[in-house]
């Protein structure tokens, strides 16, 4: 019998160590592990490296994590948002790898599908390519990027059911699927969580085989960044 | 001279029926508000949207709906959603028929600087190396000159590069250039501005071939 169920955020992360590397869906603040986050802020675990598009607000998002000076190191491509990160940055308290948006995603999906590296040409000539193979096909540079290797991933999906099979609403699908491909243990939390079955199989985004932890979230706040509205004249 | 509504102005003329456009933050942004009549573009944001709607009113925010700036925007007609993988794979595989995005720097040969300043600024690249990489098409939309006063067109760009030999119009706020091999090539001059001013105001080789016209917007 599949037994991928968790009750809540707190057993979904209890096994996540001093020093893990962990990888953290969405883009900005949209679609990320709320209720992971949070339980990670209250485990006091040290040290880590996260791999994320960005690195939340100052009081949102994993700027919680950098506040509590949990993170070692972040794997990012745009962290402009968070006046924490950019101060701990430039005092040297906090590592930072920045890397181009696809070459991220692209690198999540080479884990899943099982490739040890992908030819990007996002980079050439630039300081992300300085140390990097570089390797010229049909007249044009491309840049070798090696796979992630990361002990956990943690997404967030819309729907998910008991096997672990995830839907994602809209652009809070973002980074989730591919890291979701891309942990050696995958925890998911989900606005709803629903018996396996109810999902319509046609309509699954990640396949339950890639996820080893599900629970239904509680509380979303789902921030958001820039609220922007027209008037209606 | 422009202000940054007109150089938008300006670019949105670039854009042709059917094109799928990726429109940068800040002033790129804006060419989505002067689309021509009768013609049909689809925006991509690489957060995961083909065919980005306008701002929602104030009753139809939603939180999973943000545009890569992560405003809140709407779908549209023929609006697709997915991921950030394949996101950037419709834009390295060549599928994206222009960007436009903003600079710091760009040089003759079509070099763009806009990710990083070292010491100071610690923001990222975001897609813009993916974009930059692959895009057929590269309109850089910028101010001619940084707050100083000097050009940021330039003969070499001084700033952490984002891709080489990429960018291939660019409008600023004194005209619109191309990047040719000699170097930034006028083609219009802004309202009330002098060649001999736009060649003041430009480090790098400016290309002046015959009378330059003033730009209609």
């Amino acid at each position: 019998m599949l037994n991928k169920l968790v009750a809540n955020a707190d057993e979904a992360v209890k096994d996540i160590r001093d020093g893990a590397t962990i990888m953290l869906g969405g883009f900005g603040l949209c679609g990320i592990p709320e209720n992971c986050i949070t339980a990670l802020v209250k485990s006091g675990v040290k040290n880590l490296t996260c791999i994320s598009n960005n690195a939340g607000v100052d009081d949102f998002g994993i700027g919680k994590m950098l506040q509590t000076r949990q993170v070692k190191k972040m794997v990012s491509s745009y962290v402009g948002e968070n006046a924490e990160f950019e101060r701990q940055l430039l005092s040297g308290e906090l590592e930072v790898e920045l890397i181009p948006q696809g070459t991220l995603a692209t690198r999540c999906l080479a884990t899943g599908y099982g490739m040890p590296a992908i030819f990007t040409p996002a980079g050439v000539g630039t300081e992300v390519a300085i140390g990097k193979e570089i390797r010229e096909f049909n007249g044009k540079q491309y840049l070798l990027e090696m796979a992630f290797d990361s002990d956990f991933a943690i997404v967030k999906a819309w729907k998910g059911d008991t096997h672990g099979n995830l839907i994602f609403r809209e652009t809070a699908r973002n980074f989730n699927p591919m890291m979701a491909m891309a942990g050696k243990i995958t925890i998911a939390e989900v606005e709803e969580l629903v018996p396996a079955g109810e999902l319509d199989p046609d309509c699954i985004h990640t396949p339950g085989i890639y996820v080893n932890r599900i629970f239904q979230g509680v509380n979303y706040e789902k921030r958001i960044e820039q609220v922007t509205t027209r008037l209606k004249s | 001279m422009l202000d940054k509504f007109g150089i938008a102005k300006r670019i949105a003329k670039e854009l042709k029926d059917g094109y799928y456009v990726n429109l940068g933050i800040g002033i790129p942004t804006l060419v989505a508000n002067y689309v021509p009549d009768g013609i049909e573009v689809v925006l991509q944001s690489e957060n995961g949207l083909l065919g980005i709607g306008p701002f929602p009113f104030a009753d139809e925010v939603d939180p999973d709906l943000i545009n890569a700036g992560k405003q809140t925007v709407t779908t549209t007609i023929g609006s697709s959603f997915f991921d950030s993988a394949l996101s950037f794979g419709m834009i390295r595989s060549g599928r994206v028929d222009l960007t436009v995005l903003g600079a710091m720097e760009v040089a003759e040969n079509g070099d763009i600087a806009n990710w990083k300043i070292p010491g100071k600024m610690v923001k990222g690249m975001g897609g813009a190396m993916d974009l930059v990489a692959a895009a057929k098409n590269i309109i850089v939309a910028m101010q001619h000159v940084d707050k100083k006063g000097n050009s940021k067109l330039l003969k070499r760009c001084s700033l952490p590069i984002t891709g080489l030999g990429c960018v291939k119009k660019v409008v600023t706020e004194l005209g619109v250039f191309d990047i040719v091999p000699e170097g930034f090539q006028l083609l219009e001059r802004a309202p009330g501005i002098t060649v001999e001013y736009i060649r003041e105001k430009t480090e790098g080789h400016l290309l002046v071939v015959g009378e330059i016209p003033e730009m209609v917007i």
